[in-house]
């Protein structure tokens, strides 16, 4: 399905070429003649962040090339069913209601949900005053990794037989049309999921805190659902159930196969010990442990033959067991030492901090095989391993998980694995629902950050670009929205450089020269023009400001996520405030590091007068460098309108 | 619409025989006629498939759920004669990588 080649589409790749050329004519010429190599500490990272935004606006331009405007939808089947989810955790109970009774009125034949993981007994009988219905996490999942509103929304599916799911934030109220303009799409029996807009109808005039992503709900999903990869963006989507649970039994079959050889594995060093350490033991202990030995080498063989898994597990369970009974009654005394140890792994595992997926195994593994089992003692902890790991996912609440749980966000990744399934995706562009936006800058720097940290995640646990069953361009399409969080770096490099021009002359490129203006201000102007098209008039300068503003929320996203894939450390991501009182004053605070951005340029401009005054620097740099300040300035007022809001509703309040 | 008709052979395996579609309508059904079939204390279950027209993911994950519901009890579910449909989504899931497919309902607890 080819968007048609319309005029527009035609001009629009025009401009997307030459905009293209003379981003690359720019920036090789920058690589190659004009990096001022005296100052490389400051030159390289220009240059390479430069490099960045170049990448960043080829990306761009790639997600428009195939703009799609999907225009009037089919109409809906007739017979369908429909799950309506209304997700919740604290939110209150008036908010969640008032989507819930919304929810109750859309007019195709469904069946609205609200999705309590708060578990709050008013809202139970709130709901079935009203006739909707409610569910709680199931009783299996005490004690186990809950995983957030992924774990929700798998609970829920196993729950509920809808042939589809329209997923609802609690805040985000749905239009009674909201189904009748989505489920055709689903006559395309490959299609998985149905994105709409976002749209927050509590935004200030200005929308200081850069809610509204008319970009994003606009241009970019348009583009990319011109290529097939129109993203899931967690709420105000239809999607199919057929894909979730195909996407729940393939992840299922996949996390088995990595627990029973990690189960094997460790079951194996353990026996070694043991065996090793044979001192005065019985000769049936020395027979159960070879028994068990060979048992885990058949076990690892029939893996790697193919057998099923389910059989090899079994098989593997009555061996042990098997000799596990062969020796019962030879060794007594060790075996109660040992099972008090069992009992305190067992406690161990149970006490796993929910949401740490991969630790499993890692510490209960590391202590088994530590400690000096006697040979029943080595025995009986095999069992415990084979136990822990057994087809049956005991470390998780349900053996099948729908949506993925690999990110503190769980729509990227989930789309991501549909698609790499082969479903296919849509965007309509309709207002569908009208949502709440955070009111004050705290909660919003909560909820960037939490999305930065999201992407971050997936793009270092499943990185798009080596995802199999994913096209080039899809691949590139979650590539483009992974890599635009890189953009904090860079604007750290756009705040230094000028800096450093006009407090001690450091140049980073060899001379403000026309041979650099000729090539650099074409490509910039071109690329502004193909904002302005592919926008169509909407404002989208507040996101722009945004995207380099919250530099320092990038960044730490970057961090934060990094080791937290890589060393397992907690996201320590700020607690998003219930109450107003802890913001008075203090806001600043919050953007700490962007006013001292902004002082540090100001103070630079008024150094770089006097080290004009006394010739230090020439008049074209000073130029060209305030200039640059100013639009970093610009840019980054954006937080002092955002703090300015803040104090006028608290003075308000 | 699925009917599902339970038995027991004689070496006291019980067998459950899903007859018609295992959709996602039917798959809770299922579900819950294994836990009970679990409590009531046969732990090895062989689901007959001889008998199922279709099967779809939720299906799936209902044989998912009954393999760690049995295999927690100390026991093991099987599957048995699947017809081309079901062997396909198998494949497609790679869920056959984990449960095998039995030819006979009655030998899938005899056969090794």
């Amino acid at each position: 399905m080819k968007p048609d080649l319309t005029r527009r589409i035609i001009a629009l790749r025009v401009l997307i070429l030459i905009a293209a050329l003379l981003g690359l004519n720019y920036i090789i010429w920058r690589w190659m003649f004009s990096v001022a190599w005296p100052a490389w500490y400051i030159a390289v990272p220009l240059v390479i962040a430069e490099t960045y935004s170049l990448i960043d606006s080829l990306l761009f331009g790639l997600t428009m090339w195939r703009l799609r405007r999907r225009g009037e939808p089919p109409p809906p089947p007739p017979d369908a069913t429909v799950d309506v989810f209304i997700t919740t955790y604290n939110e209150p109970l008036e908010l969640v209601l008032r989507t819930a009774e919304a929810a109750q009125r859309i007019r195709y034949p469904h069946t609205t949900w609200i999705l309590d993981d708060g578990a709050r007994p008013d809202l139970a009988a709130a709901a079935e005053a009203r006739g909707i219905r409610y569910l709680v996490r199931a009783s299996g999942w005490t004690n186990k990794p809950r995983h957030a509103k992924a774990g929700n929304l798998s609970n829920a599916l196993m729950q509920t037989d809808g042939e589809f799911i329209l997923i609802l934030d609690a805040d985000q109220v749905p239009k009674p049309e909201i189904l009748d303009r989505t489920l055709g799409y689903f006559e395309d029996e490959r299609m998985a999921l149905v994105q709409t807009p976002q749209y927050f109808v509590n935004v200030p005039e200005g929308d200081p805190l850069g809610s509204q992503a008319p970009l994003f709900y606009g241009p970019i999903q348009e583009g990319k659902d011109g290529w097939n990869a129109a993203y899931f963006c967690g709420s105000n989507a239809v999607l199919r159930r057929e894909a979730l649970m195909q996407l729940g039994v393939t992840g299922y079959v996949k996390a088995v196969e990595t627990d029973i050889r990690r189960a094997l594995r460790a079951a194996a060093k353990v026996i070694d010990k043991a065996r090793a350490d044979l001192d005065g033991a019985s000769p049936q202990s020395r027979a159960a442990l070879d028994t068990v030995r060979s048992a885990v080498r058949t076990a690892q063989n029939d893996l790697r033959d193919g057998r099923a898994f389910a059989e090899v597990t079994y098989d593997f369970q009555q061996q042990v067991d098997a000799a596990a009974r062969e020796v019962v009654d030879a060794d007594v005394l060790s075996m109660r030492a040992d099972l008090e140890a069992i009992a305190e792994l067992s406690d161990l595992a149970d006490d796993r901090e929910a949401g740490a997926e991969f630790v499993l195994d890692e510490t209960a593994h590391g202590l088994l095989t530590q400690r000096e089992w006697s040979p029943l003692g080595a025995i009986e902890s095999v069992r415990a391993i084979i136990r822990a790991v057994d087809v049956g996912r005991e470390a998780e609440a349900q053996p099948m998980l729908p949506i993925s749980t690999i990110s503190v966000t769980e729509d990227m990744a989930t789309c991501m694995r549909m698609h790499a399934q082969g479903w296919r995706s849509a965007f309509h562009n309709e207002i569908l629902a009208h949502g709440l936006a955070p009111e004050d800058l705290k909660t919003m720097l909560t909820q960037r950050l939490r999305w930065a940290q999201g992407t971050v995640q997936v793009m270092l646990r499943e990185n798009p670009l080596v995802q199999r069953g994913l096209s080039a361009a899809q691949r590139l399409m979650y590539w483009a929205t992974m890599w635009s969080y890189l953009a904090g770096f860079a604007a750290v490099i756009y705040i230094a450089a000028p800096v450093l021009y006009l407090t001690f002359g450091i140049m980073p490129v060899q001379a403000w020269s026309v041979d650099f203006f000729i090539r650099l201000i074409p490509f910039l102007l071109v690329n502004q023009l193909m904002f302005f098209v592919v926008s169509r008039g909407t404002p989208t300068w507040r996101g722009q400001q945004y995207n380099l503003a919250l530099f320092p929320v990038w960044i730490k996203a970057c961090y934060t996520a990094f080791r937290n894939v890589y060393f397992n450390k907690p996201l320590d991501f700020a607690v998003t405030p219930k109450t107003r009182q802890d913001s008075q004053g203090r806001q600043w605070y919050l953007v700490r590091y962007q006013l001292l951005a902004m002082v540090i340029l100001v103070l630079a401009a008024l150094v770089g007068i006097v080290n004009l005054a006394t010739g230090l620097i020439s008049p074209l740099g000073f130029w060209v460098n305030i200039v640059w300040i100013v639009f970093d300035l610009a840019i980054l007022s954006v937080v002092i309108q955002a703090l300015r809001m803040n104090r006028q509703q608290e003075g308000a309040a | 619409m699925i009917e599902f008709s339970t038995r027991t052979a004689e070496s006291g395996v019980a067998i459950i025989e899903p007859k018609g579609r295992l959709n996602m309508v039917a798959a809770p059904r299922l579900r819950e006629l294994i836990e009970s079939t679990v409590e009531a204390g046969a732990t090895r279950i062989v689901i007959d498939l001889s008998a199922t027209d279709f099967i779809d993911s939720s299906g799936l994950g209902a044989l998912i759920s009954g393999l760690k519901c049995t295999r927690q009890a100390g026991g093991d579910l099987r599957i048995a004669q699947p017809n081309a449909q079901i062997e396909t989504v198998l494949s497609l899931t790679n869920l056959n990588r984990v449960l095998k497919a039995y030819a006979s309902a009655e030998g899938a607890f005899s056969a090794q």
